[in-house]
């Protein structure tokens, strides 16, 4: 028998953690983990949607607060994310069906660690950090450090993410998530990439890569990041940048794709996460999602 | 009411409240044949706990328009073949509905990518398609001439 509380402060949240609960946001992994048999649903259950306060994005000359509860429906509708922040707007906007980004949140993405989760990359590459609140207190976590395999993050059982944080990154910064995918909607990353990129002058002068679906966590390749820095942003230099993230990729065989098929489609997606965030960096309109806008380049 | 933690919106919509329109295709998120509006918000109520939705506003297929009478959207599903076997239907509703309150003039294949979370193994989609983009544009014509 499964019981459920409908927590309404943050206080009331954290201490049904700390008695066992586990947190229910949109419950677009967890009950449809149920339903499909993966996972039981838990034995108590503690609901994070009626708390106020974490449902919301604010946005300032420091960068973005994210708070949990966010739906993809409401980071992909958010003009400074779609402006300045582009690569988590195409993230959230590919999740699931309209149904799903109504009700599926970022902090149930992020906590989820499914190394295939869309808004990971983005926001590994925009040197994003979250807040963890417990009985115990609250902590600043950088996102790099959440992860620690499939299904697995370092956040202990009694710890709710309440909110995420954004950077803002500096002018001339573009950003792009382009994933491989076999239909429009209703997918999942088959593999994907995300890339910001800051040009002055032509030349760049920071660069952030990460993958996804290629390792058992979303990660930064540091490789592919010197292939750009300090150069032009010229073609060799994207390739050359985007060869090296399929290098560092260690992906696995299932249905969904061979392990070979995904190391050579590493290099593509990478590319055109790339070539997108520069084009953006340069001021160019590219639409969102650029999965799509960028198919078949 | 009391319903237990575990039991989804679609099985208490339908077996507890009695309102049977909303319909179990895949029970697992996948086809759209449950799906409700949540506060004015599309979910796949089969994969939705009841409980959640304590205090929420839910709206079903039935509640698309008042007694027997069919709301423009039912209608042109009906004269455009959107119906076939009917099981997709309420779902594809709700969704339509969704999709032109948010975007009341789609282009044809932003209609064909919002519906994409409810599949129809029938109609070949044509006719839903066709469906929403009549009542869209019947809508224009009546907001010009306003
Ligand atoms: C049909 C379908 C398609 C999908 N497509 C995609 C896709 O394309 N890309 C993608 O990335 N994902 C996809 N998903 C997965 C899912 O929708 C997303 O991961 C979503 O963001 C999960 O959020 P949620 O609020 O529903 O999480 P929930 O299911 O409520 O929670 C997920 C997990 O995180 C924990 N949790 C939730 N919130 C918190 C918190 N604040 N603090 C601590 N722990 C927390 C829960 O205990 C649970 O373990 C899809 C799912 C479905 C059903
Ligand atoms: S029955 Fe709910 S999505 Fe298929
Ligand atoms: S009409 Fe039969 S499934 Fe759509």
């Amino acid at each position: 028998m499964t019981s459920y509380l409908a927590a309404t402060s943050l206080e009331e949240a954290v201490a049904a953690l700390a008695d066992g609960a586990r947190p229910i946001a949109g419950g677009t992994d967890l009950v449809v983990g149920a339903r499909q048999g993966k996972k039981p649903l838990p034995e108590a259950l503690v609901g994070i949607h009626r708390i106020p306060g974490l449902n919301g994005i604010r946005d300032s000359d420091d960068g973005l607060e994210i708070g949990a509860m966010t739906s993809h429906a409401a980071v992909v509708a958010h003009p400074t994310v779609r402006n300045r922040y582009s690569g988590l707007a195409d993230a959230s906007a590919l999740v699931g069906s309209h149904a799903t980004r109504a009700q599926g949140t970022i902090g149930g993405n992020l906590m989820n660690a499914s190394p295939a989760m869309d808004t990971g990359a983005p926001l590994l590459c925009f040197d994003s950090a979250v807040t963890l609140a417990s009985a115990r207190g609250t902590r600043n976590l950088s996102l790099a450090d959440l992860w620690t395999g499939p299904g697995h993050t370092s956040a202990g059982r009694d710890e709710l993410l309440v909110a995420v944080h954004v950077p803002a990154p500096p002018p001339s910064t573009g950003s792009a998530y382009v994933r491989l995918q076999y239909r429009r909607q209703m997918e999942i990353a088959v593999v994907g990439a995300a890339a910001v990129v800051t040009l002055s002058e032509g030349t760049v002068t920071a660069a952030a890569i990460a993958i996804t679906a290629l390792a058992p966590v979303i990660h930064r390749v540091a490789e592919a990041e010197a292939r750009l820095i300090g150069g032009k942003a010229n073609a060799a230099a994207i390739a050359s940048a985007a060869d090296a993230a399929a290098e560092a990729s260690r992906p696995i065989d299932d249905v969904r794709a061979s392990a070979n098929y995904r190391k050579a489609m590493a290099a593509v997606v990478a590319r055109r996460a790339i070539e997108t965030a520069i084009s953006r960096a340069g001021g160019a309109e590219v639409e969102i999602p650029a999965s799509e806008s960028t198919y078949g380049s | 009411m009391s319903v237990p933690a575990s039991a989804t919106l679609l099985h208490v919509v339908r077996e507890q409240i009695g309102l049977t329109g909303s319909k179990e295709g895949c029970d697992d998120s996948e086809c759209g044949a449950c799906m409700m509006l949540l506060d004015g918000e599309p979910v796949n109520s089969c994969s939705y706990l009841a409980v959640q939705a304590d205090g929420s506003a839910i709206t079903t297929v039935e509640g698309l328009a008042p007694g027997d009478t069919l709301a423009p959207l039912q209608e042109a599903f009906l004269v455009a073949g959107g119906v076939q076997c009917g099981f997709c239907t309420p779902g594809m509703l709700i969704s339509a509905t969704r999709l032109l309150r948010d975007n009341p003039d789609p282009t044809t294949d932003e209609v064909r990518l919002e519906l994409s979370g409810n599949l129809c193994r029938c109609t070949g989609y044509d006719g839903i398609v066709k469906a929403v983009m009549e009542v869209a544009a019947r809508t224009a014509e009546k907001s010009a001439g306003d």
